[in-house]
């Protein structure tokens, strides 16, 4: 009896759940389905769900006309360096904070945290001067570096509270055994935290590679990564409904595999652990 | 036990990632101070001058001020009612026992992934276009007249598009804390017949009060600076253009940089005081 009521609720609760995520991921999903329409087929009306002639022709003509993998080189690179740079810096900060720590440990990482909050368009000219000034305008360098600069915090603290949990016993242990400063972070350290520090590379990635403030003002045509190739599309000639979704999937889909395994992650480097 | 000579190596290891955000912090906020004293045009004359605080005072005095502060309060405001809302009840069927938990999940996260200028471009044109768009289609359906989202009903469109992506992390978040409720605390109100709401208000709210704010805190300073978002829809038009906003148009538009620089002093200010809070929180976290 009781049995029996369970199911009917957790039919419920499944059928519910099921209803109200995939009303949620309607958009990515209608995205990924206009992709392989034609453009009429796109703003046919009644508008067409599955029943229509699948094509790849929009991916072929995006990347015709705008040199998708340039932008998509750009975005990998961007992201891709900003977050190794900013993991070969965070490692040993994270390092010191977490083993050994002192009275200003707490301090210092609120106020890295504290960073963070500085709204970039209070700082925009200064550093769009300062780009112009240094020939970074429009580099891909100079995005490495303020991405990193951006995401730096958030990999320290990352890196931080996934240290903390390694027990420092085990390094007692190295070092009893003479084990050098580098080699107990490269052979015992290291391989402990790799988790860890997949999961900040995860996560920083994803934030660098979504990044639209400063990769649309600091960029033109060399450097423009895929934030900015799909804001060329904001002002539409003729039919483009197909085009952009191929263009939008095409931006996205990476992003949205990596982000899909790093779930878990995400919310304890999002709140920076203040939400077990 | 850390020795004196371990702590210097420490201070060491830790100096590459102080001295980087002591400097991405200070070169460029006393910079934004110093233009922001300064008659600043740099296509008209470039450097005219110190001319007090006289920017300040433009830029609050100017028309479009308090209709910014006003866009900006109403979408931080909107989006933050819709997300805590909806991530509340979506949370809690999220908890409930279920086939197929892992890919509902997956699909309820999915739009955090998707960058602010897909979003933004997808919803203005295959959702919100008013003669091609799907909710054009569905109005039709219905017999109504299709919106014209982006000019008529603007700023409902901006917070619909910006709910749609933050919803995912306001529910992740209050997920993870109704996770940690107690099972027999509530099940023990449901014998003692509580009724559903009573349930909810005594047990389950207070329980969840520490991820509202953080949801909160967090969200608003990210919302605060929304721009790829209103940057490919309205550009600023039809009473979207928010405090980032006029700022980025003041600075690279009309490159009134002693403006501008006021101005994101200003905006400065404000995330400060919504930073201190969230500071608190996080640094009574860290004790623990």
């Amino acid at each position: 009896m009781a049995r029996a009521v369970t199911t009917r609720r957790k039919s419920l609760n499944t059928a519910l759940a099921w209803a109200v995520g995939l009303l949620i991921f309607f958009p990515i999903l209608w995205t990924i389905l206009t992709s392989f329409k034609t453009e009429a087929q796109a703003i046919a009306s009644p508008p067409l769900f599955l029943n229509f002639n699948w094509t790849l022709e929009n991916y072929a003509i995006v990347q015709e006309r705008s040199d998708y993998m340039r932008f998509l080189w750009n975005s990998v690179i961007i992201a891709g360096g900003s977050t190794i740079l900013g993991v070969i810096i965070a490692v040993p900060a994270a390092w010191a904070m977490a083993f050994v720590p002192s009275k200003r440990t707490k301090d210092i990482l609120l106020w890295m945290l504290s960073t963070k909050m500085l709204p970039a368009v209070g700082v925009l000219y200064p550093i769009y001067l300062l780009f112009i000034r240094l020939g970074l305008l429009d580099t891909r360098g100079g995005l490495v570096v303020v991405l990193m600069l951006i995401n730096l915090p958030i990999i320290v603290w990352m890196l931080y509270t996934y240290f903390r949990e390694i027990p420092g016993e085990i390094l007692e242990a190295a070092r009893m055994d003479g084990a050098t400063l580098k080699e107990e972070i490269l052979y015992v350290l290291t391989p402990m935290a790799i988790p860890g520090i997949a999961s900040t590379v995860l996560l920083n990635f994803i934030l660098a590679w979504n990044e639209a403030f400063w990769t649309l003002n600091l960029t033109a045509v060399d450097a423009a990564p895929l934030t900015a190739f799909i804001a060329s599309y904001s002002s539409p000639e003729g039919l483009f409904f197909a085009k952009l979704s191929a263009a939008s999937t095409m931006a996205i889909a990476p992003i949205l595999i990596l982000g899909w395994f790093s779930q878990k992650q995400l919310v304890r480097g999002l709140t920076f652990g203040a939400v077990k | 036990m850390a020795t004196q000579h371990s702590r210097s190596v420490a201070r060491l290891m830790m100096a590459p990632a102080v001295v980087l955000l002591l400097g991405w912090m200070l070169v460029p906020l006393t910079m934004t101070l110093y233009f922001s004293f300064k008659k600043y045009l740099p296509l008209r004359g470039g450097d005219l001058g110190w001319v007090g605080l006289d920017n300040y005072i433009r830029f609050v005095s100017s028309s479009s001020f308090w209709p910014a502060v006003q866009a900006t309060l109403v979408i931080v405001g909107g989006v933050l009612v819709i997300t805590v809302v909806l991530g509340i009840l979506l949370a809690m069927l999220l908890d409930q026992p279920m086939w197929g938990q892992g890919v509902v999940r997956i699909l309820v996260i999915a739009p955090f992934f998707v960058m602010p200028t897909v979003s933004a471009l997808v919803w203005k044109n295959m959702f919100m276009d008013p003669v091609n768009g799907l909710l054009a289609h569905l109005w039709r359906f219905f017999g109504a007249e299709p919106i014209s989202w982006l000019s008529e009903a603007s700023m409902t469109s901006i917070i619909m598009i910006v709910s749609w992506q933050w919803l995912p992390f306001a529910t992740l978040i209050l997920l993870t804390a109704i996770q940690s409720l107690d099972s027999e605390q509530l099940e023990a109100a449901e014998m003692d017949g509580a009724p559903v709401l009573k349930r909810f208000y005594h047990i389950v709210l207070p329980h969840l009060s520490r991820a509202i704010t953080i949801v909160i805190l967090i969200q608003t300073i990210f919302l605060l600076s929304i721009f790829a978002e209103i940057f490919v829809t309205t550009g600023g038009a039809f009473g979207t253009r928010t405090l980032t906003y006029l700022i980025f148009q003041r600075v690279l538009e009309s490159q009134n940089v002693g403006l501008g620089s006021a101005g994101g002093v200003y905006a400065i200010i404000l995330a400060n005081i919504v930073a201190i809070f969230l500071m608190r929180i996080v640094g009574k976290n860290l004790d623990a």
